[in-house]
């Protein structure tokens, strides 16, 4: 079984060599290659999330190149890492479904697709903290790829300034790590966290504490990059908005979710709950850095007129939310994360591609656009209302689940300022998605709803259609299949939510103690 | 002060580097000059690894020859890290190319003029 962690890196990481080498061949052949990869990816994270929830709190090691541990690059799979990876393999399949008819459909495009699920898989397995470093740079780059490939001029501005604050992130990330490789000696997590503990990192004072403190805060700074937690967000709606609509949903789905995983492994794996209870400061930076976003990404999300960007600034306050999360620290908070990132993935993922199945419908991509959308495209609007309510956090569906734990781990940790800020973003929520299903179920639509869409694709978006890769036909049964999945997983998951939380208890338990 | 900071040289060197690259970064207007900007800032971070991996008569670790010993690995990664950022500069050169390519422009204040007549 240790021997089929591996593969969760290296089946994407072939399927983008075959399929850009198949483009050589045969051009367009570059879907399949990537179904059949991101199902062979599929299924070795079904048997690995199999297998670690079948010993809970266990975990499936596998020491890269038959190193001894400490030295060699290991991979872990637990509970939480086998959740995140089985998420990854199954949003970029069902993305693929999306794909199909939305374009890009270039060879290059499938194989930059693939490499992005690898980078996002290494983050997920890697027990090493520099290999964490060059996953998430693989990740960046494949994920700058691909929002440029959008034909328009936009898709290029947005990509890089992506990419400058990206790496500005990532620096700073490597930075922290070079941090906690000064003081300790070594990169494997596992063990970087009992150095850290037995040379003093964790008391408040001396040299030793300040090298911990410094590697924490450049770490977890550069991380907020990557989640996109306000002020650091700045990159992130120019990314979803200019990105074509494939890409965003699959992007919004993803990047910022492992971004946010990662946050959580590095601040209990590594530095454990006892270096928080000992730097109020550092503490300080996660419920900070959660509040702002939360409140501001909200206050922003009302402000858009773009229904992406609205969308956009949505995962600004959702993340903000998962670091709220991670800073309550106890076990029922940090099953709320984990349960609240697999709810967003699906819920933002599928109101990316609903508003895109939209836009190609329609040709509504603003809020005053979705006036009386339900008319136009019945399925489009029926998904996005069903995902945005789910997003609201209304019973039974997954974003009440998520949001449930949080905030029953901030009651159990008497964090009642944070509390308040977690109902309240509920109601925030409330205000940005309330205007548009109210927009486009309780309203007429716009009298000249047959003009716009012609207009709108001609003038604004795009002067040369074949070269988009975007297809003319409209919208296909693969685009509304994967809207209506989303959806109906929304709801689906909420159910089996609570006995999920049950059975990751023991990987939490594991990971604080 | 000085002396403190003048045996430090090395560590000095590496955040001036992080901040000139960050000033660049920001005040530049030509985006070719925001990605040298963000080389630099690379460049700095790099140093600090191999600044603290330096040891006063330090030897290559083999058998042959005498202790003290260096630590090959920070020099490692940053060999990696250095990759990294060659991929990094080769992609962002990609996207102003198609930047100049539609715009006809790499200055940030015209770029935003442009756009907003689109």
């Amino acid at each position: 079984m240790t021997d089929l962690v591996p593969f969760a890196v290296a089946v994407p990481i072939l399927g983008s060599l075959v399929a850009f080498a198949a483009g050589v061949l045969r051009s367009k052949s570059g879907w399949a290659v990537a179904v059949a990869a991101s199902v062979a990816q599929l299924a070795v994270a079904g048997t690995l999330a199999v297998a670690a929830f079948a010993a809970p709190g266990d975990r499936i090691e596998y020491v890269v190149g038959g190193f001894e541990v400490p030295y060699g690059i290991e991979l872990v799979v637990d509970g939480l890492s086998a959740t995140v990876l089985v998420l990854v393999a199954a949003v970029s399949l069902g993305v693929l479904a999306y794909a199909r008819r939305a374009g890009p459909r270039s060879n290059p495009f499938y194989a930059t697709y693939l490499l992005l699920v690898a980078g996002l898989s290494g983050m997920t397995v890697t027990g090493d903290l520099f290999n964490m470093y060059v996953f998430l740079e693989i990740t960046g780059l494949a994920a700058y790829a691909l929002v440029a490939s959008g034909d328009r001029g936009r898709s290029a501005v947005a990509a890089l300034k992506y990419l400058l604050v990206g790496t500005v992130g990532a620096s700073l990330f490597l930075f922290g790590i070079g941090y906690a490789y000064i003081t300790t000696g070594t990169l494997n997590m596992a063990d970087l966290a009992e150095k850290l503990a037995a040379n003093g990192g964790l008391a408040a004072t001396g040299e030793t504490a300040l090298l911990t403190q410094a590697a924490f805060v450049l770490i977890v700074v550069g991380l907020f990059v990557k989640v996109a937690v306000f002020p650091l967000h700045t990159w992130q709606p120019d990314a979803y908005a200019g990105a074509p609509d494939t890409v965003s949903g699959l992007i919004s789905a993803l990047v910022s979710t492992v971004a946010a995983y990662a946050l959580l492994r590095v601040v209990y794996t590594v530095f454990g709950t006892g270096f928080l209870d000992a730097n109020p400061v550092a503490h300080g930076i996660l419920v900070g850095g959660a509040v702002v976003s939360i409140v501001v990404g909200s206050l922003l999300a009302v402000s858009q007129s773009e229904v992406k960007r609205m969308l956009a600034y949505s995962s600004v306050s959702q993340f903000g939310l998962i670091v709220a999360a991670v800073a309550i620290g106890n076990g029922t908070a940090l099953v709320g994360a984990a349960v609240h990132l697999i709810g967003h993935a699906v819920m933002k993922g599928g109101l990316f591609l609903s508003a895109g199945l939209v836009a190609t419908e329609t040709g509504a991509r603003t809020v005053e656009e979705f006036d009386g959308l339900v008319k136009r495209s019945p399925v489009g609007a029926g998904a996005f209302g069903v995902l945005a309510v789910s997003m609201v956090g209304v019973p039974p569906t997954i974003g009440f689940a998520g949001k449930w734990y949080i905030a029953l781990g901030a009651v159990e940790a008497g964090a009642w300022s944070l509390l308040a800020v977690i109902v309240a973003s509920t109601l925030l929520t409330l205000a940005y998605f309330a205007r548009l299903v109210e927009r486009m179920f309780f309203r007429e639509p716009a009298p000249q709803p047959a003009v716009q869409r012609a207009s709108t694709t001609n003038a604004t978006e795009n002067p040369d259609p074949v070269a988009d890769g975007g297809d003319a036909r409209g919208a296909s049964l693969g685009m509304h299949a994967t809207v209506v999945a989303a959806a109906v997983l929304a709801v689906a998951l909420g159910f089996v939510a609570f006995g999920y939380g049950e059975l990751l208890q023991p990987t939490i338990d594991h990971l604080l103690s | 002060m000085i002396e403190t900071l003048a045996a430090k040289d090395y560590y000095v060197a590496t955040f001036l580097l992080l901040g000139i690259g960050t000033y660049v970064m920001i005040a530049a207007g030509n985006l070719v000059k925001k990605v040298i900007g963000m080389n630099i800032f690379q460049t700095g971070i790099f140093l600090f690894f191999i600044a603290a991996a330096y040891v006063e008569g330090g030897n290559p670790p083999l058998l042959t020859a005498e202790g003290p010993y260096v630590s090959p690995l920070p020099h490692v990664l940053i060999l990696t890290a250095i990759v990294v950022g060659v991929a990094l500069t080769a992609v962002a050169l990609g996207m102003i190319v198609r930047i100049y390519a539609e715009y006809g422009t790499l200055e940030e204040d015209t770029l935003q003029e442009v756009r907003r007549s689109d």
